[in-house]
């Protein structure tokens, strides 16, 4: 028998979207991400064109600082302290190090700051909050780009005035290094951010913490000046098979292993992964906290 | 019947009040400890209605509880209630601002939300760019964006102007820019809370007129929060009243407002809202008398009948200027009547401090149109500075009288009444 057909009976339903206030921990909604690229994109520009503004010498200043840094850690580091650098010429050797750091800790320090930075735009619209840590990211490429032309010429100097260098085909790892630098700023991040929406505490922690971790991480020495016994300490950290990998593919010399560039790999997707639930699951109220 | 668009089951939102501080982590492990052992959160048990001025024990507040509605697709849906009565909550968890505590949406089409106009416009980025940008954050695509941005910039009328910073644009084009933007979204379902409030008047038109293009034309869904009663009656046919939390009436616009203008007479009493600014003087008696007799926070009042308002107050400061103001308003917000001391050529050009002053304000033949009205009263110093205003003064309707001889009823959507003297003549 037919089901009687009455006025009043709705049309099935159709529900596109379901708002709920529990969901699960997993539930990333990677085709939302996708249709809001062109977001990605507009935050790029918007960075880009921000940072060109009212400024005369512009994109210079990029090269300043890595410049005298480099140059006060050769006098500090390598004549005053007379820290080893794998027989490399001093320069390339800060800078190499000095270049991939900043890229790391901006991205850092700005993807821990993204809810606090953001609470005026994230409290009065929705999209996905994944991309403002992920325009950080890639804007912070452009300065990077930069400094890394800057980087290029003193190694393309080394190599064929002075024939001090001999760089080799790891240079070819740089996206890769490049990429996993990236993640674990955003992974690391994410994990901060979403811990500071309520508790400011780990703020604090953060901003001298990067400083700390500078010194953990073989920027102004390599891996072989360090004491035996404390070794596994340095390689434990996920950034040292970067920089070394970094360093031996331009400057041809160092400790460097396949094996430690794996062990980053792996450690970084993890804490990316941890770092993108906690994110997922912290925007959809922070705004009652922060 | 149509399908929905919009069903609400069981929405609540809870608050926790005061400050974040170490109180809070020990809710937060006990929270937690619960969470583990599967139980459930102990603290969505308490919690009190969302009222303000009355002092509560409990650190939270259901800013939102057990909502429960369904929206038609096509429907122009009003949210109106009083301030804090959870109308920016409801939006704000419909746009995924933030997550309800309990209950959820089921929804039907994509939905844009215009919680603030020009979120995320960039001062430094010219009106192009910042169309683009603004846009995108608002979901939509490049290419959409392209396509309409021809249309886009003939709505906001700043043409001239769009390969300018918008640093450089006066507020009223920031604002025409960033509504154009926000209005010409694809979105199946579009929320708008009070963005109509800003703009000059024509403007303002042009975005009401949008919203009903958007609603009637397109048959789009749209829900707005406005105080702005005139906008709501004229755009909605649908209205959602919420208090203190709780939503109170589902169903028809017409009606909705009726339910709100009760709501408005039931709370009468707690409503005059006394608001002295630096303390400078302070109100101790204010009454309102009608032929005679005293009237009641909300009262009636015959049609040609007179009003007086008696008021004493003590004066903190020397006040050069003192000035006086009535405003006259219907149940929509809109100003029928303003009145001045300088109106009958009455001036206090000093008090000093520790004087006690009264001071009586008649109003003669009060000959608005049989409706329900109220007042607000304002002092001030030169008519500029405000010192002391009180909202909701007095809640009164005009009752037709022997003022007009007619037997039938005067029609209630007329505003005023003229006595009128009608003669034969040859």
């Amino acid at each position: 028998m037919q089901e009687p057909n009455t006025n009043t009976a709705r049309p099935e339903q159709n529900w596109t979207e379901e708002i709920k206030s529990q969901e699960s921990l997993f539930s990333i909604n990677f085709t939302e991400l996708w249709h809001y690229r062109d977001l990605l994109l507009m935050l790029l520009k918007r960075d880009f064109i921000t940072f060109y503004k009212q400024t005369i010498l512009g994109p210079i200043w990029f090269f300043v600082q890595p410049i005298m840094t480099s140059l006060i850690y050769v006098v500090l580091f390598g004549q005053v302290a007379k820290l080893s650098t794998d027989g490399l010429p001093q320069l390339a050797f800060y800078l190499a190090g000095i270049t991939i750091w900043n890229y790391f800790a901006d991205s850092l320090t700005k993807t821990s700051a993204v809810f606090t930075t953001n609470a005026s735009i994230f409290g009065k619209v929705y999209f996905p909050r994944l991309i403002m840590p992920l325009s950080i990211v890639f804007s912070g490429l452009l300065k990077f780009a930069i400094q890394f032309g800057l980087f290029i010429a003193v190694v393309l100097y080394y190599t064929f005035i002075e024939s001090s260098i001999q760089p080799n085909l790891w240079v070819l790892a740089t996206p890769l290094l490049i990429i996993l630098m990236a993640a674990f700023a955003l992974g690391l991040g994410m994990i901060f951010s979403s811990m500071t929406t309520k508790y400011k505490d780990l703020s604090f922690l953060l901003t001298f913490g990067i400083q700390l971790y500078m010194y953990a991480t073989p920027v102004v020495y390599p891996v072989s000046a360090m004491p035996e016994k404390y070794q596994w300490l340095v390689k434990a950290n996920p950034l040292t098979g970067i920089f070394e990998c970094f360093r031996y593919g331009y400057l041809g010399a160092g400790s460097f292993t396949p094996s430690s560039l794996i062990f980053s790999t792996i450690t970084i997707a993890i804490l990316l992964s941890i770092g993108i639930v906690i994110f997922n699951k912290v925007e959809k109220s922070f705004m009652d906290t922060v | 019947m149509k399908q929905l668009a919009i069903k609400a089951e069981n929405i609540s939102k809870q608050y926790r009040l005061g400050e974040v501080g170490t109180g809070t982590i020990s809710h937060d492990l006990n929270r937690f400890w619960h969470k583990l052992r599967g139980n459930e959160d102990p603290y969505l048990k308490i919690g009190e209605s969302n009222d303000r001025s009355a002092k509560g024990s409990s650190d939270y507040v259901w800013s939102l509880k057990d909502i429960n509605f369904e929206i038609e697709q096509g429907d122009a849906v009003g949210i109106i209630g009083r301030n804090g009565a959870g109308k920016s909550t409801l939006l704000k968890l419909l746009s995924k601002v933030t997550k309800p505590t309990t209950g959820s949406f089921k929804v039907n089409g994509r939905i844009a939300s215009l919680l603030e106009v020009g979120t995320g416009f960039n001062p430094e980025m010219t009106g192009r760019e910042n169309i683009y940008l603004n846009g995108a954050i608002l979901g939509m695509r490049r290419s959409e964006i392209t396509r309409k941005f021809d249309e886009i910039v003939d709505f906001s009328g700043v043409e001239r102007y769009i390969d300018t910073p918008v640093k450089r644009y006066s507020s009223g084009m920031y604002v025409r820019l960033a509504f154009a933007v926000a209005a010409h979204l694809e979105s199946e379902i579009l929320i708008v809370d009070e963005v109509l409030a800003v703009g000059d008047a024509e403007f303002q038109k042009k975005c009401l007129g949008k919203m009903n293009d958007v609603s009637k034309g397109e048959g789009r869904t749209v829900l707005f929060v406005s105080h702005n009663m005139g906008a709501i009656q004229n755009l909605c046919n649908k209205g959602i009243v919420l208090d203190k939390g709780n939503s109170v009436f589902v169903g028809g616009q017409s009606e909705a407002l009726d339910f709100y203008s009760n709501i408005f007479k039931n709370h009468a009493d707690n409503f005059v809202n006394h608001f002295p600014f630096k303390n400078q003087l302070l109100i101790s008696k204010i009454d309102c008398y009608s032929l005679g007799k005293k009237l009641n926070p909300v009262d009636e009042i015959l049609l040609g009948g007179d009003l007086t308002i008696a008021v004493s107050f003590k004066v903190n400061k020397d006040i050069y200027d003192l000035s006086f103001a009535l405003d006259i308003l219907n149940l929509t917000g809109e100003l029928i009547c303003h009145i001045t001391n300088e109106d009958d050529g009455f001036y206090m050009s000093k008090v000093q401090e520790g004087d006690v002053k009264s001071i009586s304000i008649t109003l003669k033949s009060i000959n608005l149109s049989p409706n329900q009205y109220f007042i607000n009263f304002w002092m001030g110093t030169g008519h500029l500075e405000s010192i002391y205003k009180i909202e909701n003064l007095l809640n009164f309707t005009v009752i037709q009288s022997n003022y007009t001889q007619r037997t039938r009823l005067i029609p209630s959507h007329s505003k005023v009444f003229i006595k009128s003297n009608w003669e034969k003549y040859e």
